[in-house]
């Protein structure tokens, strides 16, 4: 995974609270092996309607989307996040997010970071006066900047500490094998197997 | 300081704690499918990594395949290529697959209980958000994403942050025609769909205690849909009964010693939760959702709600979008609103005591004109249960389509779609958009009310119906 300290751009503004996977990535795009190429997938359904923001041509660059509260509900797919990175978006602003999708973002390289709703409200109102609008998410310091706007965003320690030094999980578990070695030796020999 | 039944199944899993990293978990149970897995063995292969545990691992080919024609080739390529990269996978790694075709073939959340391998106190995880489901034995049971899908086949491990915990106590008794679904649907309706979110949620009380595992699985598997991390619920008599003599329970002296220890695993008296929601069974009554989430609920007996009816300027703009989605005008009773299809199945009501239910329903009942009844079981082994019950007899003579087994029109990766516009009746659990079919619109349903539905061509609880002659 590519390291990520801090990344400007400018942002997509998407007005809808309760956005689940489904939307993000209708199940009729996840039949495919690959981890890359689900980008015509991402808002499948929603993409349809020209007037949809992503077909605006004044957001055809953005790599910040400014998601409402509730984003990535509902199905684990991992590909909610490719096909968001496939689109060209590095980071996700939000105030809530579900769990699944908040964990895959962070294993993926999608920076999903936690703001006030107040401060995605006063970012929607700015880029949608202005799309040229920069923005700049500082992981380093915790922090979202456009214009005369400062805000701190939230992100746990271990996602922040693995982006910002672009770790891959598994070769940190590995480098402890001996602990998983001797947890297993532990185990009761009653627990299921299954072969 | 006591501890809750989650607390208790955590720290016996905790291979490694060194804050503020957050803790590696050992996974006892790893179940695998075919959409969510082809990336992850992939992975392994770029790094020259093995499957550290293939005999702690289940694959099994539910979300893609047909429920009709099981003996014929996939027909949509795409498809085919996803469970055919399951097979290949599977025999590269070593591990064992239930292909579509064998007789333990099934959704994946129906397949590890109805084998014996969901057991109290394990961890369980899978690259599907309704693992939930396997909370019901006492399990911690959770949903993860491909990249930890690969990280658990590498290393049998998980790196998890400890979760708050909450307790969901149901007092009294359900009412007669009131169901599991019906109890999960109105607490949804209630904390929404983020209520739950960063908590693994125990679910407690004489209600819950006096329902069966299936219903148990049913208000589990439905955990994910307001938030939480996991749902979980006491192991007791019923678990064990349920368990024993299964294909991959414990036998003999190990049955013994695992049962001692099952009974450990309940919240003690003195612990703590982090939240708690107390809610009165005898206050629920069939529910039905109107929204395109689903907490966007409301009893069957309710109309569709009007936007007006939020306060929150979120959940009306949410509202408003909701029903303009489904086609529903605000003070339309839900009784009137008509269906096109319904359908009986899915991780979350698609095991034998959701057919029976469904069977006691139409029993000398026939579907209505305009209406179609897709009944999918969740496994093959639960089709031929039902068959050897002489279930697919009511269910064909009423007029129902008798499949087989998958996760089918849930999801609509099969062909098992709804199409633009068409409404549906579902004993699923997801009402999002096109969620069964581009444009399809869906109202989530209990299996009577489902049943029901189907008889009278709009929405309806058995109640409703003419007596049978």
């Amino acid at each position: 995974m590519d390291a990520f300290t801090t990344h400007t751009g400018t942002a997509l503004p998407l007005r809808r609270s309760n956005v689940d996977t489904d939307q993000i990535i209708p199940a009729v795009y996840l039949k495919r092996v690959t981890r890359t190429g689900f980008e015509d997938g991402l808002f499948g359904a929603w993409r349809v309607d020209p007037d949809f923001v992503l077909n605006r041509p004044e957001h055809q660059e953005a790599s910040i989307l400014l998601a409402g509260p509730d984003f990535g509900t509902g199905s684990s797919r991992e590909h909610a996040v490719w096909a968001l990175m496939d689109h060209g978006f590095r980071v996700v602003l939000s105030s809530r997010f579900a769990d699944i999708f908040r964990g895959n973002s962070g294993k993926a390289g999608l920076l999903a970071a936690q703001v006030d709703q107040s401060v995605i409200d006063r970012l929607w109102t700015i880029v949608e006066a202005d799309p040229t609008t920069s923005i700049t998410v500082d992981l380093e310091a915790r922090e979202v900047r456009a214009e005369d706007l400062f805000a701190p965003f939230v992100i746990d320690d271990y996602t922040r500490h693995r982006l910002l030094n672009g770790l891959d999980d598994i070769a940190v578990t590995l480098d402890d094998e001996s602990s998983i070695v001797d947890f297993e030796a532990r185990r009761p020999a009653w627990k299921p197997v299954t072969q | 300081m006591g501890r809750t039944l989650a607390e208790k199944v955590w720290d016996e899993h905790v291979v490694r704690s060194a804050p503020p990293a957050p803790d590696l978990l050992y996974v006892d149970m790893h179940l695998i499918h075919e959409v969510t897995s082809p990336q992850a063995f992939d992975g392994l292969r770029l790094a020259g990594r093995r499957v550290r545990r293939p005999d702690l691992t289940l694959a099994t080919e539910d979300h893609n395949v047909p429920t009709v024609d099981a003996h014929l080739p996939i027909a949509d390529p795409v498809s085919r290529t996803q469970v055919e990269t399951l097979r290949k996978n599977a025999a590269e790694f070593g591990i064992r697959l239930h292909p579509l075709g064998d007789v333990e073939q099934g959704i994946v959340h129906v397949v590890g209980p109805q084998l014996g391998l969901t057991q109290p106190g394990m961890t369980i995880v899978c690259g599907d958000s309704h693992t939930s489901t396997h909370g019901a034995f006492g399990a911690l049971a959770f949903g993860i994403g491909t990249s930890e899908v690969e990280h658990v086949l590498a290393t049998q491990t998980l790196p998890q942050a400890r979760p708050k915990t909450m307790a969901v106590t149901v007092n009294g008794t359900l009412s007669d025609g009131v169901t599991a679904k019906d109890l999960i649907l109105a607490l949804i309706s209630r904390t929404g769909t983020g209520g739950g979110q960063g908590y693994v949620v125990e679910y407690r009380g004489t209600a819950i205690e006096a329902l069966s595992m299936e219903g148990r699985m049913t208000v589990c598997n439905m955990s994910i849909e307001w938030g939480a991390k996991a749902g979980m619920i006491a192991p007791d008599q019923t678990t064990f009964d349920y368990i024993e003599g299964r294909p991959e329970a414990p036998k003999g002296a190990d049955w013994d010693a695992a049962v001692e220890y099952w009974k450990t695993l309940v919240t003690d008296e003195d612990a703590g939760f982090d939240k708690e929601v107390v809610i009165d069974a005898s206050e629920v009554t069939p529910f039905v959702t109107w929204g395109t989430n689903p907490g966007q609920g409301v009893p069957l007996s309710d109309a569709v709600p009007s936007p007006d009816d939020f306060a929150d300027e979120s959940d009306r703009v949410a509202a408003q979008k909701a029903l303009e989605y489904m086609d529903l005008t605000p003070g339309t009773p839900m009784r009137q609103v008509e269906v096109d299809t319904v359908f009986v199945g899915s991780c979350t009501n698609g095991r034998i005591e959701d057919l029976r239910l469904a069977a006691e329903v139409l029993r000398g009942r026939t579907v209505a004109d305009n209406t179609r009844l897709l009944v999918v079981p969740g496994s093959v082994r639960v089709r031929l249960e039902a068959e050897a019950e002489g279930l697919h007899e009511v269910f064909t003579a009423a007029g129902a389509e008798w499949r087989g087994a998958g996760c089918s029109m849930c999801l609509g990766m099969n062909p098992d779609q709804l199409e633009p516009g068409e409404r549906s009746a579902s004993t699923s659990n997801r009402n999002f958009e096109g969620r069964q079919g581009k444009g399809g619109r869906t109202h989530l349903v209990s299996v009577p009310v489902a049943a029901a539905t189907a008889v009278a061509g709009h929405l309806a609880s058995p109640a409703d119906l003419p007596p049978v002659a």
